[in-house]
């Protein structure tokens, strides 16, 4: 019998095995490779100094003393914001909240900022 | 005086190589003329060459057709130990690599296909491989390696169906020859 050009005679099972596994390894490496900029950890710091550094894997919030009165930090799964400030201009509340490695929100009048950390930030260093 | 004749005869199975060599290269070459959108995507149509030799022949001959391919393709199209070159040679030799255990499969499973899948995937990984020593020396190129992972894909899918089809009209016109 002459060939019928059948393209599923010649996809034998292990060549779907194959391919399955083909397209499964461009996903994951996709994902893997491509989640740039999700954060890891949020930092915040007071007056300079660092004063708690928190995984953002569970929901807390974080009450920071500075010199007007407290800040607080919301932390959620993958992101962070600052919830309330006792700042004049409240740019750092107004900021919403953060989620991408190396986003910064500064609450100036209060010394407190927030940094979220992680691989693959958008820059290199910040100085201000 | 007399005169020494050095004569080379070239066996059946020279001849072989030599006509499968050349319908690689003239693939590669016309390959060369189609717009790509991403260095290092091609369809790698020479391939289908390579995947048929290996199924009829067998791997030493699948090699020869392959490397030779590498060898005058590049001088054809001007890229001979240009930077394109050792990208084409690392891929070739990893793919060969690959198919010699891809050939060991059993063939009541695994076919053309697979061996043309799992070469492709040999090829990019070569290539992302000497990119990253050698050429582009950031782990940046492997942001394209999903990419390429993709292209492996689906060339590896349309050379091995391409490959899975000329083998079985090649069997059909041996039986009715």
């Amino acid at each position: 019998m002459r060939p019928s050009g059948a393209w599923r005679e010649s996809l034998l099972p292990g060549d779907c095995l194959i391919l399955v596994a083909g397209v499964a390894l461009c996903v994951f490496a996709g994902f893997d490779l491509w989640r740039g900029g999700a954060p890891d950890a949020a930092v915040v710091r007071a007056g300079g100094r660092i004063f708690a550094e928190a995984d953002l894997s569970r929901a807390r919030r974080i009450a920071v003393p500075g010199p007007l009165g407290a800040t607080v930090i919301e932390i959620e799964p993958g992101r962070a914001r600052v919830a309330a400030d006792p700042g004049p201009r409240q740019y750092c509340v107004r900021q919403g909240w953060l989620t991408r490695a190396g986003a910064v929100a500064i609450c100036a009048p209060n010394e407190v900022s927030l940094t979220l950390t992680g691989r693959g930030g958008d820059f290199d260093s910040l100085s201000y | 005086m007399t005169r020494s004749v050095i004569e080379l005869v070239p066996t059946a199975e020279d001849r072989r190589i030599a006509r499968h060599a050349a319908a690689a290269i003239a693939l590669t070459v016309a390959e060369a003329a189609i717009p790509l959108p991403l260095p290092g995507v091609k369809p790698g149509l020479a391939n289908i060459v390579t995947l048929t030799v290996l199924a009829r022949w067998g791997w030493r001959d699948a090699a020869w057709v392959s490397l030779l391919r590498v060898f005058a393709a590049s001088l054809l199209l001007g890229q001979f130990l240009a930077p394109g070159f050792f990208l084409s040679l690392a891929g070739a030799l990893a793919s060969l690599l690959a198919l010699a255990g891809a050939a060991r499969l059993p063939r009541r499973w695994f076919g053309p296909v697979s061996h043309s899948i799992l070469a492709a995937f040999a090829h990019i990984g070569a290539q992302l491989a000497l990119a990253r020593l050698w050429l582009v020396p950031h782990d940046g190129v492997f942001y394209l390696a999903p990419l390429m992972g993709g292209a492996a894909v689906l060339f590896g899918l349309v050379n091995g169906l391409a490959a899975a089809a000329l083998l079985r009209e090649l069997a059909f016109r041996g039986e009715n020859a």
